[in-house]
């Protein structure tokens, strides 16, 4: 390993980066585009439904407040996870008929009208109050977004790039050097991994002057997780570059893998609720344990610690991926 | 002391097909070495085996009496037949990239002149002419002071002018006392640029040796083009080949052609002599035309 021909490798390639004004403009302008939007999309007020929680019921404890019509009832098990979502102003009432209980929150107008509503039609019903801010979907979204952008950036960034390489005669030419096949892969993901990381915190910042996103965890927590997702994505990238020539058939395989990974990563919507098969198999994308990771510190405010899973995921994912990869590495 | 590369029975087979089959030869220090034949003669697969970038199937090859490896490809200098440089950088980013490279490397300013880079020096790799791109890929197989530079069809594509330029590059280096490797299938370029040639076809050495030796060694004769006009009637001589409106008449003894073709009455007005070249050897070697 020579230093000087890793940074020699590296340092063209940044320069490449950054000069493909179209590639960089893409890579900064989408995003922002896409939080803008959404943003924008669902700045419009509350919505027209309210949304109450209810526990399981005997029929023999039917309420009365159950037939108010513009009201969607939406059946709950787990009370605690069901009293965050209070909090959150994800639900605007929880009531648990069981134990003539309901959960408001203190600063939901919401609210305030529910508990009369409910008040009129069944009383005896003990009033429990939480706090907390709402959540908005873009202070939900921004994670998901941010982490694609990473996704795609990292899978076409290296992948894409390696196989161009390959195709055209590049590596080759490097081959012919005295450059080794491990400086030029790790000037690669350097320099793609320094690069999104500085994409992905001045869009950040950006947004975040805007939208001024909730963020109750640690910034150096959330940098973590975002490092560890791109490296985890650029070895995948790496894996899939390994030694395809045909960049047809290089696309189609990143857009097969990075496509789904879209949907089922939760970026734009949570996957609670949807068939458990597809739960469980987005916990094998990387995408998924990036989100995950991010969403828990920015929303929750958890540390380290507590996405502990999420970071292993990704650290065993990266080593498969490294290993296969630099296993299957050709030149030509 | 061993010859600079040695070749010894290399083979290499791709599924089935055998691309190089067998063949020996050796390049001394100093010398420009060419490698000839038609496009599939095996040219290309030998000399990326002779650059340690294609692994021969048998055989060996020794640079200075050793297997290829670190030190050859320190000392070695390659310009491929297809070479991608990376966009959006400069043909100077270029040559400081390559030069970071290497353990041991060539001035910039010593390319820069030797290859006649000034005009296009700060110009994008992307924004290059034909010939500006193959004198800077040549700049990059020198930049590490190379002690062999192996040239792969270098001027393929590129029109009269800017191969004559190329070539005058090529003397400048071969008097600097570098060894040259050179793949081509132009006969002039050959025989303007090379010490020893191969002849290689189907993957064998059909001939080996100096140009002129070579030459001398398959033709004696030299050609003797008349128009066919001017040829009187069933009078053509018995070792005359047509070709469109031209005779031509192959002779080991010139005064003697010439005097038997006065007593048959033809004018002597549209004659042309010209000496057979590696174009005409090639043909009687392996009965093909080069370019087809």
């Amino acid at each position: 390993m020579s230093f000087r021909r890793f940074l020699a490798i590296m340092r063209a390639r940044n320069k490449e980066f950054w000069r493909d004004r179209a590639a960089l403009a893409w890579n900064f302008i989408f995003p922002i585009m896409v939080i803008g939007g959404f943003a924008m999309a669902f700045s419009g007020g509350a919505p027209d439904l309210y949304k109450v929680g209810i526990t399981a019921t005997q029929s023999s404890q039917n309420l009365h407040f159950e037939e108010t019509r513009y009201i969607q009832f939406i059946p709950v098990t787990d009370l605690s996870a069901a009293i965050t979502k209070v909090e959150r102003h994800q639900l605007d009432m929880l009531i648990s008929p069981a134990t003539r209980q309901f959960w408001i929150n203190e600063s939901s107008p919401a609210g305030y009208l529910l508990e009369r509503l409910l008040n009129s039609s069944d009383a005896g019903f003990k009033r429990e109050a939480v706090t907390g801010e709402g959540i908005r979907y873009v202070d939900w979204l921004i994670s998901g977004i941010l982490a694609m952008n990473l996704m795609f950036s990292a899978l076409f960034g290296v992948g894409f790039v390696i196989v161009r390489y390959r195709k055209n005669g590049m590596l080759k030419r490097l081959k012919a050097t005295p450059v080794t096949a491990f400086e030029f892969i790790s000037a690669q993901v350097v320099s793609r991994l320094w690069l999104l990381l500085s994409v992905s915190a001045l869009v950040f910042i950006l947004t975040d002057l805007v939208l001024d996103f909730r963020m109750y965890g640690s910034y150096l927590d959330l940098l973590i997780v975002f490092a560890l997702g791109a490296i985890c994505l650029i070895s995948l990238g790496l894996l899939i570059a390994a030694r395809l020539a045909s960049e047809e058939l290089a696309g189609g395989l990143l857009n097969a893998i990075s496509w789904p990974m879209m949907f089922l990563s939760g970026v734009w919507f949570s996957l609670e609720g949807v068939n458990p098969w597809l739960v469980k198999l987005a916990q094998i994308l990387p995408l998924t344990h990036v989100i995950d990771g991010a969403r828990a510190i920015m929303i929750d405010g958890a540390g380290l610690m507590e996405i502990l899973p999420n970071l292993m995921a990704l650290l065993v994912m990266t080593a498969i991926f490294l290993f296969i990869a630099a296993r299957t590495f050709r030149w030509e | 002391m061993p010859p600079f590369l040695q070749v010894d029975n290399l083979i290499r087979h791709y599924q089935g097909v055998k691309a190089v089959d067998g063949i020996s030869f050796a390049i001394e220090r100093g010398r420009c070495f060419g490698l000839l034949g038609p496009n599939g003669a095996g040219k290309t697969t030998t000399v990326e085996m002779l650059e340690g970038i294609n692994e021969p199937t048998s055989g060996s090859i020794l640079y200075q009496g050793r297997p290829l490896g670190r030190r050859f490809r320190d000392e070695a200098g390659i310009m491929f037949q297809t070479t991608a440089l990376q966009d959006y950088i400069t043909v100077r980013e270029t040559l400081e990239m390559f030069q970071q490279i290497y353990p041991r490397t060539t001035p910039l300013q010593d390319l820069i002149e030797s290859c006649s880079l000034e005009e296009f020096l700060d110009r994008d790799t992307r924004k290059l002419s034909g010939g500006q791109r193959q004198r800077l890929l040549l700049a990059i197989a020198l930049v590490n002071d190379p002690e062999v530079i192996f040239l792969d069809e270098p001027t393929t594509g590129l029109d009269p002018q800017a191969r004559r330029n190329f070539w005058e590059l090529v003397q400048s280096i071969k008097q600097r006392g570098k060894t040259i490797v050179l793949t081509t299938h132009y006969m002039e370029e050959a025989y303007r640029l090379c010490d020893d040639i191969i002849i290689m076809d189907h993957g064998r050495i059909i001939a080996e040796g100096t140009p002129d030796a070579l030459l001398a060694k398959h033709f004696g004769e030299v050609v003797l083009q008349l128009p066919a006009a001017d040829f009187p009637a069933d009078s053509t001589p018995l070792d005359a080949q047509k070709s469109g409106d031209v005779i031509e008449i192959l002779s080991n003894d010139l005064n003697s052609t010439i005097n038997r073709l006065t007593e048959q009455g033809v004018s002597l007005a549209g004659l042309r002599i010209r000496q057979r070249t590696l174009e005409d050897l090639f043909l009687a070697l392996t009965g093909r035309e080069l370019r087809t």
